[in-house]
């Protein structure tokens, strides 16, 4: 479920953009790390859960701004790309710089702590809410880019920017909004997570291999795909660690590999947009 | 901006017009260097070489076809674990021989068979998934490394590389000092540029220049791309490999972090900054980039931030790298 | 010489018709121009020939061989040869440059890796010899971005000639030309030899009527028309197409 919240973000900045965040990962982290922060500051939970989010988001805007939007125009893609990953390099060593380098591990709130019996497990109730808040999200998305205006401005930009644009909306502020949601929705998913994942340099980069597989496994572009592909990946990863644990990591790419060999584009792929 | 572009263009055109001069000087510089250097500046100048072979090795693939691997790193990586399983003396090692003449075509020959068939995937998509899916299939083979410890080593990696050995039976020579190493890595990195030249020169090389520049009007001109892509792949691989076996035989030991993304990320940065589709960029992107935490971190601690702002700068400010500059191009658009 | 055939060619973009059962032949040597009205399926028709489409039903064949189920590059290798509607240049290449990547394909050295391509004086003249018959020798060391339009569509044609066609298909070689240029280029492409068989998709009628020998006018899909210039001239349902309501 965590993946489908990072997967989701990312898929959409894609779609919108053309563009793979590379940063990504690294707001999943910051998102965690603001949140752990904001816990040990204010202490609640619930308050960093709504804190981080806005203020990564704000981020997200800024860079969005000021940087990225330099390269807008033209076939640019690849440098836009290079230039998210330049920031996920700069934010990486930021991020280890004010926090540390050590292993921080998140307790989760103590409303959702402790574990209830199901089906004769013992199952965490943090990891339940997760789920279950992921589902929601999911609606939540599904429902805004399918009903609403807005969404469906997204929705169009993602087929077509220009011709959005043409229609006389601001291309640029929706570019903006869609980059700047994304990367809120990173760091939800890193407040949300860390008590999963805990917090460590390096595990930015971790979650955004993840998320890159969901993504091009699912498909670029759409929710279904971010959905579906978290759901296959997350049950590939794991059975894997189940029955092969060595090889689970493995399992997850040789999935990929079979899906790049079929379907090039994804399972609920747009047509995969190249240079 | 503008003033900085148009000094280096001027630099650019003084280097032109004396380059015979600057050959003959770094040729009797490259000579003399270990005798006249400090053994720390003669270890980064064997990383610097080493890099440059990994750095030319990735401009094939992408400055010269277009392909924008971003998991270059596993053939680096795969190239310093296949030899350091031959030659280590560690346990989990075979030990068998650090002989060049085996070792070397054994690298070479798996890195570029692994390349073709990660290819056989990877090149059926182009652009950003391209970049993606190599990245993907560069963390399954670090995965690997770390998870297997039986062969690996696991996160310990593959100690005990001895430094190799060249000849056969009497005839032979272990390159045991630093000075010797040196001449051998310089050695394989003045062969190694002298035949990614012609490769770049020759019709084959200009056939990955056509599909850089439009793919499909080659198609229709009658090329079948795919094999063109699988060999510059393979190839690239297997640069990559070389370089990877050399920088192991220095240091004497193979470490997952070869197959690490940042290994990846690196040598990318090294060709943006130094200039894609030119070899000579690599060189200098490597130099650059590998000497960069030296030049910094004496005034400052947090060379990362500083190399990625670097990295971001000439993003957008000069994408063609050191070279684009000297050549006196300018980014239009972003000044 | 070479013949070329279309049999029963249907191809339908869900639930849009753009070809119906279309057939006609292209003679060897003939010079045969595809026109109709914007929509008429002409693009279409030629991607599917070239191999840039894949139809829904029918086929292709080439000198007696079904290509249909051929990639594009196999076709050209074959000896079919094509341009595009849009310029579809190497654009950061030179003129030659961009030539001489068709020629060294056509002499099949591009497996070469040691020696340098200049070294291949054959292609290098070769070269040198498509550029002089199009015009273009004197542009041969510019960038092709720095081209001028008309030059660039004259690139086009020197790009598919040089790969040795046996038939050649253009489409629309005189897109978006001022009068002058599609003069010169109506002159480059009558001087071409009467043993490549050609066929042109047009919209300016007197580029046709000065180039072909035989036209068929397509419309919503289906051929309307086909035969001699004058014939399709006089023929009323032409006319009605063009010049009716």
């Amino acid at each position: 479920m965590l993946l489908f919240i990072m997967a989701a973000g990312l898929s959409l900045i894609f779609g919108q953009m053309n563009v793979i965040n590379l940063s990504h990962g690294a707001f999943y982290l910051l998102g965690g790390y603001v949140g752990l922060s904001a816990v040990r500051q204010l202490g609640n939970f619930w308050l960093a859960l709504i804190i981080a989010p806005l203020l990564v988001g704000a981020a997200g805007l800024v860079i969005e701004r000021f940087l990225l939007r330099r390269l807008y125009g033209g076939q640019r893609h690849l440098e836009q790309v290079l230039l998210t990953f330049g920031l996920a390099l700069v934010a990486s060593d930021l991020i280890q710089w004010n926090w540390g380098a050590y292993v921080e591990s998140v307790a989760p709130p103590a409303l959702l702590a402790g574990q209830i019996p199901l089906y004769g497990i013992r199952f965490p109730v943090y990891r339940l809410a997760l789920i279950v808040f992921g589902l929601a999200l999911a609606l939540l998305l599904w429902l805004f880019l399918d009903r609403t205006r807005i969404g469906a401005i997204v929705r169009a930009g993602v087929y077509n920017a220009e011709m959005v644009s043409g229609l006389g909306i601001n291309i640029h502020l929706v570019f903006a909004g869609v980059f700047a949601a994304g990367t809120a929705l990173a760091a939800l998913a890193g407040v949300i997570g860390a008590p999963i994942t805990a917090l460590y340099p390096g595990l930015d980069f971790e979650i955004l291999i993840l998320t890159i597989v969901v993504v091009v496994v699912g498909g670029l572009g759409t929710l279904k795909g971010a959905f579906w592909g978290a759901l296959l990946i997350g049950m590939a990863d794991t059975f894997g660690k189940a029955y092969i644990p060595e090889f689970s990591l493995f399992l997850i790419f040789a999935v990929m590999a079979v899906v790049l060999l079929l379907r090039p584009s994804g399972l609920f792929g747009l047509e995969a947009w190249s240079r | 901006m503008t003033a900085v572009a148009t000094q280096l263009g001027r630099v650019g055109t003084w280097v032109n017009r004396r380059r015979q001069w600057l050959w003959a000087a770094f040729f009797i510089v490259g000579l003399a260097f270990p005798f006249v250097a400090r053994p720390y500046h003669l270890s980064l100048t064997i990383e610097v070489l080493v890099f440059a072979i990994f750095a030319m090795s990735l401009d094939l693939l992408l400055g010269y076809t277009g392909l924008p691997s971003f998991g270059h790193a596993a053939f680096f990586g795969l190239g310093a674990y296949v030899v350091g399983y031959i030659a280590s003396t560690s346990p989990l090692a075979l030990g068998l021989t650090s002989n060049l003449l085996v070792t070397v075509p054994i690298v070479m020959a798996v890195t570029a068979a692994v390349a073709l068939a990660i290819g056989f995937f990877a090149l059926r998509t182009s652009g950003i998934t391209f970049l993606m899916i190599t990245l993907a299939f560069a963390q399954m083979l670090f995965s690997i490394a770390i998870r297997w410890s039986g062969v690996t080593g696991g996160s310990d990696g593959l100690p005990g590389i001895p430094r190799p050995t060249l000849g056969v039976g009497p005839l032979s020579y272990t390159f045991t000092s630093r000075e010797s190493y040196y001449f051998l890595v310089l050695a394989f990195f003045l062969a190694s540029w002298w035949l990614l030249r012609r490769i770049v020169n020759s019709p084959f090389g200009w056939t990955l220049r056509g599909i850089r520049e439009n793919e499909q009007r080659l198609r229709a001109l009658g090329y079948n791309t795919f094999r063109y892509k699988m060999a510059a792949f393979a190839i690239s691989g297997a640069f990559a490999g070389l370089a990877g076996m050399l920088l192991v035989h220095f240091f004497r030991h193979a470490s997952p972090e070869n197959l690490y993304w940042t290994t990846s990320g690196q040598v990318l940065i090294m060709l943006i900054v130094g200039g894609t589709g030119t070899l000579t960029g690599s060189i200098l992107g490597a130099a650059v980039i590998r000497l960069f935490p030296l030049l910094v971190s004496t005034y400052f601690d947090r060379w990362r931030t500083l190399q990625g702002l670097l990295f971001i700068a000439f993003v957008l400010y000069a994408p063609r790298g050191i070279v684009g500059l000297l050549r006196g191009e300018r980014d239009e658009e972003a000044l | 010489m070479s013949h070329l055939e279309v049999v029963d060619l249907s191809k339908a973009f869900g639930g849009l018709q753009a070809l119906n059962k279309v057939s006609l032949a292209v003679e060897p040597g003939e010079r045969h121009a595809i026109i109709g009205p914007n929509g008429a399926g002409k693009s279409t028709l030629f991607n599917v020939i070239t191999g840039e489409a894949a139809p829904t039903s029918g086929h292709v064949s080439f000198n007696g061989r079904d290509i249909s189920r051929l990639a594009v590059y196999e076709r050209a290798n074959l000896g079919l040869g094509h341009t595009f509607q849009r310029n579809n240049l190497f654009m950061g290449l030179t003129v030659f440059e961009n030539v001489r990547l068709a020629s060294q394909h056509r002499h099949r050295v591009n497996g070469h890796w040691f020696r340098t391509v200049e070294s291949f004086s054959q292609v290098q003249e070769e070269a040198e010899a498509i550029l002089a018959q199009v015009g273009l020798l004197p542009q041969k060391n510019r960038v092709v971005s720095e081209l001028a339009y008309g030059q660039q569509r004259a690139l086009e044609i020197a790009l598919a000639l040089a790969t040795a066609p046996k038939v050649l298909l253009l489409d629309e070689p005189t897109a978006g030309m001022s009068p002058g240029e599609t003069a010169e280029m109506v002159q480059l492409i009558g001087e071409l030899p009467r043993s490549l068989t050609m066929m042109i998709v047009e919209h300016d009628m007197d580029v046709i009527f000065s180039l072909a020998d035989r036209i068929t006018v397509l419309h919503y899909g289906q051929i309307i028309s086909s035969g001699a210039p004058d014939e399709v001239r006089r023929d009323a349902r032409v006319q009605e197409i063009y010049l009716g309501a």
